[in-house]
């Protein structure tokens, strides 16, 4: 349904840790790997052996350069997929109905036999979450591994997408936002979890933490006091040794 | 946005055809038989033949009629249904007219608003878009059903009507591009919301996700240099209202009325290359373009 | 009312999940293999696994377009064209293995060190290296001198192991974790997983790297090095500590050579060495007796001040020597400051951070353990600050003693083996006593007398022959480098080719991509493979290689024997070299065929280790040979299972003898089967009470000896002062047998100094500074590893092609802007390529992405693929020599010591160049033996 329900029983999303992503793309092709075998239509590749490949992804990681006003600049590594915003406007604008965000856990989803392809979601959403399939002429987006999080055939550790699963520095946290007590909730509260874009009104479910202050060690205020010196030469140093281990 | 053949000849067409099938519904100018066939037959082309143009860039034209579903939350399936209705409405008018010779004034009007409605709910379709800010502004609508009225009033030989519509048109064109040009730094979408990243320092693309291109980047982000647009502004003023109003001027004439026509629909087609070309859609803040 | 489509949340994942090995990289991660119907749907970590506990890399999961490359060789072929053309015929693997051996034999009959046999990216040097034994050829080794030899041997020389797989931080408890240079392409999801943790728990991360990519972008301090400096910044830091007095006199005194007492007459021909006792056991002065003890002595404390006259001669403790060298002004903070490009407060603020972390927040185990000379300690001591590098210190001609100076650092700082240090992983650690000497004597039909690579020992262990030259092809073990426990690899094609030492009659290669980017001076290696001499034949007259895909080098060889994927084929991660342990555990690993090699239409593929037993066999080498004549093994699996290298110790430890056995134990038929129903691997944990403090902890040596890592107890104390280096040191001066030839004796007496020291990169010594003052590095970016991502489908859109990155400094004074081409020129090449702007860089220092540039025609992409036009390779700028001096000799571009390659030494100059077509210089295409892949992908096996 194209109508967004009024509210999801619980809101299912994703906490990306952005001062922990070192930026690796593992989640980026786990999430290719699953999602070509599994829900929908594979993920296509078009010239992937030519002069210019380009298939779908449901998840890719930017990397931005942020020059803070004093000091070096920094680097930080940025994973995007689908926010599943709590007002998604991908959904409303979806002609069909075949865009819906699920009244259970708040996953937006695309129903690929009702999608006619007319890419107006991918217009609607802000975040560049939505990629439509050359081949197959659908709408691609992320599913948050919804054949994976609710799937008996794995056991239940899995339960989880399959990028947040494969994330070696554990910089991807999934769970249900919508209960403060879950402990995706409290890695928000405790990190200050920001919205991407919280001028465009879509409420994202996901949220992400901010890279913690960089560099501070430059910063003389907050340093431990620099060493003492027990000697100047060899000769010194090594009557303090003479002395030091006496007390031995 | 990716400037699209399909989407452009679609708006341009339809925009005219549902226009003039306005006129005709508000009975101007007052016609029967083979005449109103003429007419209609014009206005249906435009018409559907533009709705036909735009389903080329559906991945799945044979899904279109499950677009009239959601006429409840989405401008899309609302122009479908309109569109749809318009049509119907129109040529239920129209076989009066040709075939019986009588005008059903109510139904006309009814078919009137409709083919208005049309318009409207297709320019909704982009005023909606928050991700694009300079589509997402009042007078998105008016300048299309201006265009709209303008257009249809040519085709429809109002002479009077057109030179005041376009006149209009043109007007409201210029202040939709001034408004444009501020829109997306008038926003308050820029790279450091987008990437939440503002409050560190100054946000700069080091690298794309991926080297080669992607869907959204195709669809999406389309830079147009700005002097070749400041031409074509020119271009799409001049064709598009001023020498369609500039002919009119002139005693009137088949054949100048006729390059009125073929001037003020290039003209269009031109503002809408460039409706698309210089939308900036906010998800090209993540590859730090436009 | 809304309604939504009901959808299988449940599906069927797969039919069946195969548990292997990956070998996307070597990081040798478990994965599950996903099947169905026979196919492989989806590849994702193993959970239960000791290295990656269920996460993958990008390229591991990314596997499944690995395995079902287009690129894949699919039979054997022969050459038709000329060397470089590209034009195979492909035959049967029966006239394959023929060929070989009519090339092969003849030689081993009459001077097998006409084989040169060196493999790549190998992981199973003990099995090839016994091949290469067993054929009696001197010149064998795997590709660790141009890889990370400095990293291991200064670890090995100075405490008996060094990072990645010889040891790691304590990711648990450490509080301080200092990164230095590149890293990220080795140990990748360990590392990854670990900083994690740390970054949980809130612990800093300090990173060391002129670029602020990858681990360095997480980092929370960020030291912006200039390339080449980083061990005079350590030993900058070691100066403060020792100034400040914050070193562990503690552990210095009980578990390093720091009180061993040395000679210091410069008259004596002992000078520099130890002071020993009868048995040849360094001496320390005990504290409690005053009089002098062998170090290992049961109850002693060894005193690290107290000196010792013997026969007139003072010996001073190796401490006195320490505090001489490292509190030497030239090594104050502002001294060095300038060089490293490193503000001295920041060096300051570094040196109290690590103090501080070090000594205010040492944490205590509460767990007994009895030391080496039977002391009970109540308690683990832990310093919780721990280091990690990799290549990126050690690809310099510096790079061995920087090395050093980093484990000096951790040695000081006594964090090496205690709770929040550094970790080793068994069969580390393990001191070079326990290792062997490099054997070099080659004789007709005869196996070598040894293992090829080793540690010497001093002068008498060099690979030399009677007349003094050297006995290897690379040169490894020579005057050179005397220490070069790797081999070079990245020196055979161009000795080889200039009969330096010898000439050579075949050279066999494993997947070392030595015509494209494993080599340096990539367009001399490849005239090198292709040039005649005066009767028209090849200078290097045959080239076999093994690979698996079409890389470049393939073009360049005569005979190709194709690999299989990892995925079709049996491997061992043994312990007989390098295994895949944890810190807590000892673990080894198998790879068997999840798939079989299908490659419909042609001959097929076979792994390349039962293609070297099926030559064995052929061959009748000894080793595969038994008393009767008969094969003793069928292919690699049955070697895997029944070779034996010691009575009951075998390239697998785990479910020996019935099933229950570990470490040793009697080959055990259905042990294959065992590790396939394990998941791949097997492990064997630590006792808590042996975790800590290994090298002096007798529960660990009891335990060591138990699993069959040694036959005895093997403590030992780390070596500050590397005793070995200086014997080098007195032959140049001079003393002994064994002498070097007189054009070395200055850089021996330099560089091969006892203990750590900084000098400048021979690049800056042989290259005009000024002319050339930018720095150029590499890194291979984490979603990539080496040219085997560009024929991934989805790994090759991600780097698709790759900018050098400028600092703002260059970018601005140059004007670049977006969409720019630079030229960069070195003193021995020219490249013309696209540049990006990067800020948080070293502004000395250009960087780009590394072998993501592609020939024409390799790895079944088109001719116009991205990688051939728009990306490089900065090989093109580094050669293997360096600048001719004009004395008439060949001076390697490597590291003095080991001979590791010094690629990161490399100078350039940068100038802004109007767009060429393509990237410069541009090659022409080669012909693909495996056509070209196909133009779009929809990957589903499943229905």
């Amino acid at each position: 349904m194209t109508t967004l329900p009024k509210t999801t029983t619980r809101k299912l999303g994703l906490v990306i840790d952005l001062d922990t992503c070192v930026g690796c793309h593992a989640c980026v092709t786990a999430c290719k790997g699953w999602n070509t075998e599994n829900y929908g239509a594979p993920l296509s590749d078009q010239q992937p052996y030519g002069a210019a490949p380009s298939g779908t992804f449901l998840n890719r990681i930017h990397s931005y350069e942020v020059q803070p006003a004093q000091g070096t600049a920094q680097l930080v590594h940025f994973p995007k997929s689908c926010l599943h915003c709590e007002d998604a406007p991908c959904v409303t604008v979806c002609p069909t109905g075949a865009s819906y965000k699920r009244v259970e856990d708040g996953i937006v989803l695309v129903n690929e036999s009702d999608c006619i392809g007319c890419g107006l979601c991918a217009w609607a959403c802000p975040y560049g979450a939505r990629e439509m399939d050359a081949a197959e002429g659908v709408m691609k987006k992320c599913t948050l591994c919804v054949d994976r999080i609710y799937n008996e055939n794995l056991p239940e550790v899995d339960r989880v997408p399959a990028c947040v699963r494969t994330c070696p520095a554990g910089a991807r946290h999934f769970g249900d936002l919508g209960d403060p007590e879950s402990d995706v909730s409290k890695l928000v509260a405790e990190r200050g979890g920001m919205d991407l874009m919280p001028e465009q009104g879509t409420k994202p479910v996901n949220k992400y933490l901010p890279p913690r202050p960089r560099d501070r060690l430059d910063e003389v205020d907050v340093l431990a006091p620099l060493l003492a010196p027990v000697a100047e030469e060899p000769k010194g140093f090594l009557g303090w040794l003479d002395r030091t281990l006496e007390r031995f | 946005m990716h400037p699209a053949a399909s989407v452009i000849a679609f708006t341009t067409l339809s925009g005219a055809g549902f226009g003039l099938l306005f006129w005709l519904g508000l009975g101007l100018p007052a016609i029967t038989g083979w005449a109103a066939f003429t007419f209609f037959a014009i206005g249906f082309a435009l018409a559907a033949g533009g709705l036909m143009a735009s389903t080329f860039h559906l991945g799945h034209p044979e899904r279109a009629w499950k677009a009239f579903s959601q006429w409840r939350s989405s401008w899309l399936s609302r122009e479908g249904v309109c569109a749809v209705a318009a049509l119907l409405s129109m040529a239920a008018y129209g076989a009066g007219l040709v075939f019986f010779g009588t005008r059903l004034a109510p139904l006309g009007w009814l078919g009137a608003a409709l083919c208005l409605g049309t318009v409207f709910t297709t320019s909704m379709i982009y005023a909606q878009l928050g991700t694009v800010p300079r589509w997402k502004n009042p007078l998105t609508p008016v300048l299309f059903v201006s265009i709209a009225l303008g257009g249809g009033a040519l085709l429809a030989g109002q002479v009077t009507a057109t030179m005041a519509l376009l006149a209009l048109a043109g007007l409201v064109q210029v202040l939709w591009w001034r408004q444009g040009d501020r829109a997306l730094a008038d926003s308050a979408t820029d790279m450091a919301s987008a990437t939440g990243l503002g409050r560190i320092g100054a946000v700069r693309s080091f690298a794309p996700p991926h080297t080669g291109t992607n869907y959204l980047l195709r669809e999406m982000v389309h830079e147009v240099g700005r002097k070749h647009a400041a031409r074509l502004r020119v271009i799409a003023l001049a064709l598009g209202y001023a020498i369609p109003v500039a002919l009119l001027a002139l005693p009137f004439n088949h054949a100048l009325a006729a390059v009125a026509v073929l001037s003020h629909l290039a003209g269009i087609a031109t503002s809408r290359w460039l409706f698309f070309a210089e939308a900036e859609h906010v998800v090209g803040l993540y590859y730090g373009r436009r | 009312m809304t309604h939504q489509p009901r959808i299988d949340t449940s599906p069927p994942v797969s039919d069946e999940v195969r548990k292997t090995t990956c070998y996307m990289c070597a990081c040798r991660c478990g994965i599950n293999v996903h099947m169905k119907a026979g196919k492989v749907a989806y590849i994702e970590g193993n959970r239960d696994h000791p290295v990656n506990k269920g996460v993958l890399c990008a390229k591991g999961s990314a596997g499944i377009m690995q395995h079902n490359a287009p690129s894949r060789l699919r039979a054997p072929m022969k050459r038709v064209g000329p060397r470089g053309s590209g034009e195979f015929q492909e035959i049967s693997w029966d006239e394959a293995l023929q060929i070989a051996c009519d090339w092969l034999e003849p030689i081993r009959k009459t001077d097998p060190s006409k084989l040169a046999f060196f493999t790549g990216r190998d992981q199973s040097q003990s099995f090839t290296s016994f091949w290469a034994q067993n054929f009696g050829t001197p010149n064998y080794a795997a590709h660790g001198g141009f890889c990370s030899v400095n990293m291991a041997a200064a670890g090995i020389y100075t405490m008996g192991g060094a990072f990645w797989e010889f040891g790691q931080p304590d990711w648990d408890l450490t509080k301080l974790f200092i990164l230095f240079g590149v890293a990220e392409d080795h140990d990748s999801n360990p590392i990854k997983m670990g900083i994690g943790r740390i970054k949980a728990r809130g612990a800093r991360v300090i990173g060391v790297n002129p670029i602020r990519t990858g681990y360095n972008a997480v980092a929370d301090d960020w030291v912006g090095i200039t390339p080449g400096t980083d061990g005079l910044f350590i030993l900058s830091l070691i100066h403060e500590l020792m100034r400040a007095g914050k070193i562990d006199l503690d552990y210095l005194a009980r578990y390093t050579n720091a009180p061993v007492l040395v000679n210091a007459d410069p008259a004596a021909p002992e000078h520099g060495l130890f002071l020993r006792d009868e048995g040849g056991k360094p001496l320390v002065i005990d504290r409690k007796t005053g009089r002098p003890a062998a170090f290992d002595t049961p109850g002693i404390h060894p005193d690290l001040s107290a000196t010792h006259e013997v026969d007139g001669i003072t010996h001073r403790p190796v401490m006195h020597l320490m505090a001489e060298r490292y509190l030497d002004p030239q090594y104050a903070p502002e001294a060095v400051a300038d060089r490293c490009g490193i503000a001295p407060d920041k060096i300051r603020r570094i040196a109290a951070e690590i103090a501080r972390v070090a000594f205010d927040e040492a944490i205590t185990l509460d767990r007994e353990w009895t030391d080496f000379r039977g002391e009970t300690h109540q308690t683990m001591v832990g310093r919780p600050v721990s280091f990690h590098a990799m290549r990126g210190i050690s690809a310099h001609s510096n790079g061995f003693q920087t090395a050093r100076a980093l484990h000096v650092l951790q040695i000081l700082l006594g964090t090496v083996e205690v709770p929040g240090g550094f970790r080793f992983k068994p069969p580390y650690p393990k001191p070079v006593s326990a290792h062997p000497t490099p054997h070099c004597h080659a004789q007709p039909d005869c196996p070598l007398d040894g293992p090829h690579l080793g540690f010497v020992r001093g002068p008498g262990d060099l690979a030399l022959k009677p007349d003094g030259s050297p006995a290897r092809i690379d040169k490894a073990f020579t005057w050179e480098n005397p220490m070069s426990s790797h081999g070079l690899m990245h020196m055979v094609i161009s000795n080889a080719h200039a009969g330096d030492p010898y000439r050579i009659d075949t050279l066999f290669l494993y997947m070392a991509n030595m015509a494209w980017n494993s080599s340096m001076n990539t367009r001399g290696v490849m005239e090198m493979l292709t040039d005649r001499d005066e009767t028209g034949d090849y200078v290097i007259p045959r080239i076999i290689y093994s690979d698996a895909y079409s890389s470049e080098m393939v073009a360049y060889a005569d005979l190709i024997l194709p690999d299989t994927t990892y995925l079709e084929r049996h491997d061992c991660i043994s312990l007989l070299d390098r295994p895949i342990c944890e810190a807590d555990a000892a673990a080894d690993a198998i790879r068997w065929p999840v798939v079989a090699p299908d490659r419909p239409g042609h001959a097929g593929a076979r792994g390349f280790q039962t293609v070297l037993i099926q030559l064995a066999n052929k061959l009748k080498l000894p080793g595969f040979t038994g008393a009767d004549g008969t094969p003793t093994y069928t292919d690699y699996a049955d070697y895997m299972v029944n070779h034996q290298r010691k009575p009951g110790i075998g390239p697998l430890m785990g479910f020996r003898g019935d099933g229950s056995d570990t470490g040793r134990g009697a080959p055990n038929p259905a042990q294959l089967d065992r590790y396939i129903e394990n998941g791949g691997f097997f492990v064997s944990h630590i006792p808590e009470a042996a975790q800590y403090y290994k090298p002096w902890n007798m529960a660990y040596q009891d335990w060591a000896v138990g699993i069959g890592l040694f036959d005895t107890p093997q403590p030992y104390v780390f070596d500050l002062y590397v005793e070995t280096m200086r014997k080098f040191q007195l032959a140049a001066e001079g003393h002994g047998a064994r002498q070097p030839p007189d054009h070395l004796r200055d850089r021996i007496k330099a560089t091969m100094d006892p203990l750590p020291i900084w000098y400048p990169p021979f690049e800056d010594a042989a290259s005009d500074t000024e002319e050339f003052p930018i720095h150029a590095l590499t890194q291979r970016p984490m979603a990539m590893y080496h040219s085997w991502g560009t024929q991934n489908a989805w790994l090759r859109q991600i780097h698709g092609h790759n900018p050098l990155y400028l600092p703002s400094k260059l970018w601005q004074e140059h004007g670049f802007t977006e969409g720019d081409w630079a030229r960069v020129t070195s003193p021995h090449g020219m490249i013309t390529v696209p540049v990006a702007h990067m800020a948080a860089l070293n502004e000395h220092t250009v960087w780009t992405w590394n072998a993501i540039g592609k020939r024409k025609g390799a790895w079944a992409l088109s001719e116009d693929a991205p990688e051939a036009t728009r990306g490089f390779l900065l090989n093109h700028l580094i050669h293997e020599l360096l600048p001719p001096r004009g004395d008439g000799l060949r001076w390697s571009n490597s590291d003095p010591i080991t001979g590791q390659a010094a690629w990161f030494d490399l100078r350039v100059k940068i100038e802004k160049a109007p767009p060429p077509d393509e990237s410069q210089p541009a090659y022409p295409p080669i012909k693909s033996p495996v056509g070209q892949g196909p133009d779009h992908l929809e990957w589903k096996v499943g229905a």
